[in-house]
Protein backbone atom coordinates (compact mmCIF):
# COMPACT_ATOMS: atom_id res chain seq x y z
CA UNK A 1 0.00 0.00 0.00
CA UNK A 2 1.73 3.00 -0.95
CA UNK A 3 -0.06 6.71 -0.67
CA UNK A 4 -0.52 8.73 -3.46
CA UNK A 5 -1.11 12.49 -4.31
CA UNK A 6 -4.54 13.04 -6.80
CA UNK A 7 -5.29 16.38 -8.41
CA UNK A 8 -8.72 16.89 -9.76
CA UNK A 9 -10.17 19.85 -11.57
CA UNK A 10 -14.37 20.20 -11.21
CA UNK A 11 -15.49 22.62 -13.51
CA UNK A 12 -19.08 24.01 -14.53
CA UNK A 13 -19.73 22.05 -16.95
CA UNK A 14 -20.04 23.54 -20.70
CA UNK A 15 -23.48 25.56 -21.56
CA UNK A 16 -24.17 26.16 -17.81
CA UNK A 17 -24.05 29.42 -17.46
CA UNK A 18 -20.65 30.73 -15.11
CA UNK A 19 -21.54 34.17 -13.83
CA UNK A 20 -18.27 33.84 -11.72
CA UNK A 21 -16.69 32.40 -15.09
CA UNK A 22 -17.88 35.16 -16.99
CA UNK A 23 -16.77 38.27 -14.46
CA UNK A 24 -13.45 36.39 -14.89
CA UNK A 25 -13.61 36.86 -18.29
CA UNK A 26 -14.54 40.26 -18.19
CA UNK A 27 -12.56 42.06 -16.02
CA UNK A 28 -9.53 40.40 -17.83
CA UNK A 29 -11.33 41.92 -21.04
CA UNK A 30 -10.65 45.06 -19.51
CA UNK A 31 -6.92 44.39 -18.59
CA UNK A 32 -6.53 44.15 -22.06
CA UNK A 33 -6.15 40.47 -22.79
CA UNK A 34 -8.27 40.45 -25.53
CA UNK A 35 -7.73 36.73 -26.22
CA UNK A 36 -9.89 35.35 -23.38
CA UNK A 37 -12.68 33.44 -25.60
CA UNK A 38 -14.13 32.25 -22.36
CA UNK A 39 -13.15 31.53 -18.82
CA UNK A 40 -14.72 28.93 -16.22
CA UNK A 41 -14.14 29.34 -12.45
CA UNK A 42 -14.50 25.57 -10.52
CA UNK A 43 -12.87 23.90 -7.84
CA UNK A 44 -9.11 21.87 -7.18
CA UNK A 45 -8.95 19.35 -4.99
CA UNK A 46 -5.63 17.65 -3.92
CA UNK A 47 -6.31 14.02 -1.95
CA UNK A 48 -3.74 11.84 -0.66
CA UNK A 49 -5.34 8.38 -1.42
CA UNK A 50 -3.67 4.96 0.12
CA UNK A 51 -4.27 2.47 -2.10
CA UNK A 52 -2.19 -0.31 -3.71
CA UNK A 53 -1.48 1.38 -7.36
CA UNK A 54 -1.57 4.68 -9.04
CA UNK A 55 -4.46 2.89 -10.56
CA UNK A 56 -6.47 2.35 -7.98
CA UNK A 57 -5.67 5.33 -6.40
CA UNK A 58 -7.23 7.18 -9.64
CA UNK A 59 -10.17 4.68 -10.05
CA UNK A 60 -11.27 5.44 -6.29
CA UNK A 61 -10.87 9.12 -6.71
CA UNK A 62 -12.93 8.73 -9.95
CA UNK A 63 -16.06 7.09 -8.10
CA UNK A 64 -15.87 9.62 -5.42
CA UNK A 65 -15.74 12.64 -8.08
CA UNK A 66 -19.54 10.78 -9.55
CA UNK A 67 -20.92 10.31 -5.70
CA UNK A 68 -19.62 13.25 -4.17
CA UNK A 69 -17.07 15.53 -5.56
CA UNK A 70 -18.51 16.82 -8.37
CA UNK A 71 -22.42 17.38 -9.00
CA UNK A 72 -23.24 15.18 -12.11
CA UNK A 73 -26.37 18.04 -13.06
CA UNK A 74 -23.87 21.05 -13.36
CA UNK A 75 -20.20 20.06 -13.10
CA UNK A 76 -17.87 17.96 -15.22
CA UNK A 77 -14.68 16.63 -13.64
CA UNK A 78 -10.55 15.99 -14.47
CA UNK A 79 -8.82 13.77 -12.90
CA UNK A 80 -5.47 16.08 -13.54
CA UNK A 81 -2.82 14.10 -11.96
CA UNK A 82 -1.77 11.25 -10.03
CA UNK A 83 1.83 10.81 -8.04
CA UNK A 84 3.24 9.18 -5.09
CA UNK A 85 2.40 11.56 -2.17
CA UNK B 1 -50.80 16.30 12.63
CA UNK B 2 -47.40 16.83 13.26
CA UNK B 3 -44.54 17.77 11.63
CA UNK B 4 -40.59 17.45 12.43
CA UNK B 5 -38.11 20.31 11.53
CA UNK B 6 -34.44 18.65 11.14
CA UNK B 7 -31.87 21.15 12.54
CA UNK B 8 -28.34 20.37 11.06
CA UNK B 9 -25.26 21.96 12.12
CA UNK B 10 -25.87 25.28 10.28
CA UNK B 11 -29.51 25.41 9.95
CA UNK B 12 -30.93 28.95 10.42
CA UNK B 13 -34.69 28.25 9.57
CA UNK B 14 -35.84 25.47 11.76
CA UNK B 15 -36.98 28.19 14.69
CA UNK B 16 -38.98 30.36 11.99
CA UNK B 17 -40.90 27.22 10.94
CA UNK B 18 -41.75 25.90 14.37
CA UNK B 19 -43.14 29.06 14.97
CA UNK B 20 -45.50 29.18 11.94
CA UNK B 21 -46.25 25.50 12.75
CA UNK B 22 -46.99 25.68 16.54
CA UNK B 23 -48.10 29.22 16.81
CA UNK B 24 -50.02 30.67 13.31
CA UNK B 25 -50.75 26.65 12.28
CA UNK B 26 -51.81 25.61 15.67
CA UNK B 27 -49.90 21.96 14.89
CA UNK B 28 -47.81 20.24 16.69
CA UNK B 29 -43.95 20.41 15.61
CA UNK B 30 -40.72 18.69 16.67
CA UNK B 31 -36.99 19.57 16.07
CA UNK B 32 -35.37 16.53 15.02
CA UNK B 33 -31.23 16.50 15.29
CA UNK B 34 -29.79 15.81 12.61
CA UNK B 35 -27.60 12.63 14.17
CA UNK B 36 -30.76 10.88 15.15
CA UNK B 37 -32.36 7.93 13.64
CA UNK B 38 -36.08 8.56 14.78
CA UNK B 39 -38.51 10.72 13.42
CA UNK B 40 -40.74 10.66 16.25
CA UNK B 41 -43.76 10.11 14.39
CA UNK B 42 -43.79 12.77 12.30
CA UNK B 43 -46.33 12.96 9.63
CA UNK B 44 -44.78 15.68 7.11
CA UNK B 45 -40.78 16.54 7.15
CA UNK B 46 -39.08 19.77 6.63
CA UNK B 47 -35.70 20.49 6.04
CA UNK B 48 -35.26 23.91 6.85
CA UNK B 49 -33.30 27.68 5.54
CA UNK B 50 -29.74 28.10 6.51
CA UNK B 51 -26.20 27.44 5.73
CA UNK B 52 -25.66 23.76 6.52
CA UNK B 53 -22.33 22.79 7.17
CA UNK B 54 -21.36 25.85 6.29
CA UNK B 55 -22.32 25.49 2.08
CA UNK B 56 -18.89 23.11 1.84
CA UNK B 57 -18.22 21.66 -1.49
CA UNK B 58 -21.64 22.92 -2.90
CA UNK B 59 -24.45 23.75 -0.91
CA UNK B 60 -26.97 20.72 0.42
CA UNK B 61 -24.28 18.70 -0.22
CA UNK B 62 -23.15 17.59 2.99
CA UNK B 63 -26.12 17.42 4.77
CA UNK B 64 -27.45 14.81 3.08
CA UNK B 65 -25.28 12.35 4.64
CA UNK B 66 -26.64 13.72 8.18
CA UNK B 67 -27.44 10.31 9.85
CA UNK B 68 -31.07 11.50 9.63
CA UNK B 69 -31.41 12.11 6.15
CA UNK B 70 -31.32 7.86 5.66
CA UNK B 71 -35.06 7.89 7.66
CA UNK B 72 -35.90 11.16 5.44
CA UNK B 73 -35.61 9.21 2.57
CA UNK B 74 -37.32 5.94 3.69
CA UNK B 75 -40.17 8.52 4.72
CA UNK B 76 -40.55 9.89 1.46
CA UNK B 77 -40.04 6.44 -0.60
CA UNK B 78 -43.13 5.69 1.26
CA UNK B 79 -44.75 8.55 0.39
CA UNK B 80 -44.97 10.43 3.41
CA UNK B 81 -44.44 14.69 2.76
CA UNK B 82 -41.08 16.52 2.77
CA UNK B 83 -40.77 19.72 2.11
CA UNK B 84 -37.35 21.53 1.87
CA UNK B 85 -37.40 25.62 1.83
CA UNK B 86 -34.21 27.22 0.59
CA UNK B 87 -31.52 25.27 1.80
CA UNK B 88 -33.34 22.44 2.29
CA UNK B 89 -34.35 22.40 -1.56
CA UNK B 90 -30.58 22.36 -1.74
CA UNK B 91 -30.52 19.11 0.33
CA UNK B 92 -33.24 17.32 -1.11
CA UNK B 93 -31.75 17.82 -5.05
CA UNK B 94 -28.14 16.90 -3.43
CA UNK B 95 -29.91 13.58 -1.72
CA UNK B 96 -31.53 12.67 -4.82
CA UNK B 97 -35.16 13.53 -3.20
CA UNK B 98 -35.47 16.04 -6.57
CA UNK B 99 -33.89 16.50 -10.07
CA UNK B 100 -31.64 19.55 -10.52
CA UNK B 101 -29.39 21.73 -8.81
CA UNK B 102 -29.28 25.10 -7.42
CA UNK B 103 -26.11 27.27 -8.40
CA UNK B 104 -24.90 30.48 -7.81
CA UNK B 105 -27.61 33.42 -8.56
CA UNK B 106 -26.86 34.58 -11.50
CA UNK B 107 -25.95 38.08 -10.40
CA UNK B 108 -23.53 36.88 -8.01
CA UNK B 109 -25.39 38.42 -5.28
CA UNK B 110 -26.97 37.50 -2.22
CA UNK B 111 -30.65 38.36 -2.46
CA UNK B 112 -32.51 39.26 0.37
CA UNK B 113 -36.07 40.63 -0.84
CA UNK B 114 -39.65 39.93 -0.84
CA UNK B 115 -40.55 38.69 -4.16
CA UNK B 116 -43.77 37.77 -6.18
CA UNK B 117 -44.54 33.68 -6.80
CA UNK B 118 -47.03 32.61 -9.15
CA UNK B 119 -48.85 29.20 -8.25
CA UNK B 120 -48.57 26.76 -11.28
CA UNK B 121 -50.32 23.62 -9.84
CA UNK B 122 -52.89 24.22 -7.32
CA UNK B 123 -53.72 20.34 -7.36
CA UNK B 124 -50.71 19.22 -5.12
CA UNK B 125 -51.03 18.40 -1.46
CA UNK B 126 -48.92 21.48 -0.84
CA UNK B 127 -50.83 24.00 -2.57
CA UNK B 128 -54.33 22.87 -2.85
CA UNK B 129 -55.50 25.56 -0.39
CA UNK B 130 -54.11 28.18 -3.37
CA UNK B 131 -56.20 29.17 -6.54
CA UNK B 132 -53.98 28.51 -9.76
CA UNK B 133 -52.31 31.47 -10.89
CA UNK B 134 -52.93 33.11 -7.82
CA UNK B 135 -49.75 35.38 -6.92
CA UNK B 136 -47.99 35.19 -3.31
CA UNK B 137 -45.94 37.69 -1.58
CA UNK B 138 -42.75 35.27 -0.39
CA UNK B 139 -39.16 36.30 1.15
CA UNK B 140 -36.42 35.12 -0.62
CA UNK B 141 -32.46 34.68 1.20
CA UNK B 142 -30.45 33.06 -0.38
CA UNK B 143 -27.19 33.01 -2.58
CA UNK B 144 -27.11 29.88 -4.63
CA UNK B 145 -30.91 29.67 -5.70
CA UNK B 146 -30.19 29.29 -9.94
CA UNK B 147 -32.46 26.31 -10.36
CA UNK B 148 -30.82 24.15 -13.16
CA UNK B 149 -31.58 21.08 -14.91
CA UNK B 150 -31.32 20.04 -18.44
CA UNK B 151 -33.72 20.27 -21.11
CA UNK B 152 -35.27 16.93 -20.82
CA UNK B 153 -35.40 17.38 -17.11
CA UNK B 154 -37.24 20.65 -17.32
CA UNK B 155 -39.49 19.34 -20.11
CA UNK B 156 -40.62 16.52 -18.18
CA UNK B 157 -40.80 18.51 -15.19
CA UNK B 158 -43.64 20.81 -16.96
CA UNK B 159 -45.15 17.97 -18.73
CA UNK B 160 -45.85 16.12 -15.58
CA UNK B 161 -46.90 19.50 -14.27
CA UNK B 162 -44.41 19.27 -11.24
CA UNK B 163 -43.60 23.23 -11.70
CA UNK B 164 -45.65 24.53 -8.68
CA UNK B 165 -44.42 27.88 -8.26
CA UNK B 166 -42.38 30.30 -10.83
CA UNK B 167 -41.13 34.03 -10.03
CA UNK B 168 -43.64 36.22 -11.24
CA UNK B 169 -43.88 40.09 -11.87
CA UNK B 170 -46.82 42.51 -9.56
CA UNK B 171 -49.43 41.45 -12.55
CA UNK B 172 -48.47 37.87 -12.77
CA UNK B 173 -46.15 37.66 -15.80
CA UNK B 174 -43.09 35.68 -16.21
CA UNK B 175 -40.27 37.47 -17.01
CA UNK B 176 -36.11 37.42 -16.18
CA UNK B 177 -36.53 41.46 -14.50
CA UNK B 178 -38.82 39.45 -11.83
CA UNK B 179 -36.62 36.02 -12.20
CA UNK B 180 -34.23 37.25 -8.73
CA UNK B 181 -31.55 34.09 -9.21
CA UNK B 182 -31.67 33.45 -12.77
CA UNK B 183 -33.17 29.96 -12.77
CA UNK B 184 -34.06 28.56 -15.56
CA UNK B 185 -37.77 28.76 -16.98
CA UNK B 186 -38.24 31.27 -14.16
CA UNK B 187 -38.73 27.87 -11.80
CA UNK B 188 -39.25 28.35 -7.78
CA UNK B 189 -40.65 25.33 -7.03
CA UNK B 190 -41.11 21.67 -7.63
CA UNK B 191 -42.51 18.73 -6.67
CA UNK B 192 -40.81 15.46 -7.04
CA UNK B 193 -42.76 12.39 -9.90
CA UNK B 194 -44.67 11.10 -6.87
CA UNK B 195 -45.88 14.91 -5.58
CA UNK B 196 -45.23 14.04 -2.06
CA UNK B 197 -41.45 16.33 -1.78
CA UNK B 198 -41.51 20.10 -2.47
CA UNK B 199 -38.59 22.29 -2.78
CA UNK B 200 -38.94 25.81 -3.29
CA UNK B 201 -36.13 28.82 -2.74
CA UNK B 202 -38.45 30.90 -1.45
CA UNK B 203 -39.95 31.21 2.53
CA UNK B 204 -43.26 30.50 3.30
CA UNK B 205 -42.23 29.69 6.62
CA UNK B 206 -41.32 33.40 7.45
CA UNK B 207 -44.79 34.59 5.39
CA UNK B 208 -47.05 33.54 7.77
CA UNK B 209 -47.92 36.83 9.54
CA UNK B 210 -49.45 39.86 8.21
CA UNK B 211 -48.28 42.00 10.76
CA UNK B 212 -44.31 41.10 10.28
CA UNK B 213 -44.44 40.08 6.50
CA UNK B 214 -47.09 38.79 4.61
CA UNK B 215 -49.51 35.62 5.74
CA UNK B 216 -49.20 34.33 2.22
CA UNK B 217 -47.09 31.46 3.29
CA UNK B 218 -49.91 29.46 5.61
CA UNK B 219 -51.95 27.74 3.12
CA UNK B 220 -49.21 26.06 2.09
CA UNK B 221 -49.07 24.79 5.77
CA UNK B 222 -53.05 24.16 5.72
CA UNK B 223 -53.08 22.64 2.45
CA UNK B 224 -51.21 19.95 4.11
CA UNK B 225 -54.00 19.51 6.97
CA UNK B 226 -56.81 19.83 4.41
CA UNK B 227 -55.56 16.62 2.27
CA UNK B 228 -55.40 14.76 5.86
CA UNK B 229 -59.05 15.89 6.70
CA UNK B 230 -60.33 15.11 3.17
Amino acid sequence: MSTFRVSVHIVPRQGILDPQGKAVADALHTLGFGGVADARVGRHLVLDVNAATAAAAESSVREMCERLLANPVTEDFEIAAVRAA
Amino acid sequence: MKFGIVTFPGSNGDYDAFRAIADRLGETAVYLWHKAHDLEGSDVIILPGGFSYGDYLRAGAIARFSPIMQEVAEHARRGGPVIGFCNGFQIACEAGLLPGALLRNASLKFVGDTVTVRVEQSDTMFTNRYAPGQLLRLPVAHGDGRFTADDDTLDRLEREGRVVFRYADAAGAITDAANPNGSMRSIAGIVSAEGNVLGLMPHPERAVDPLVSSGDGLALFQSLLARVSA
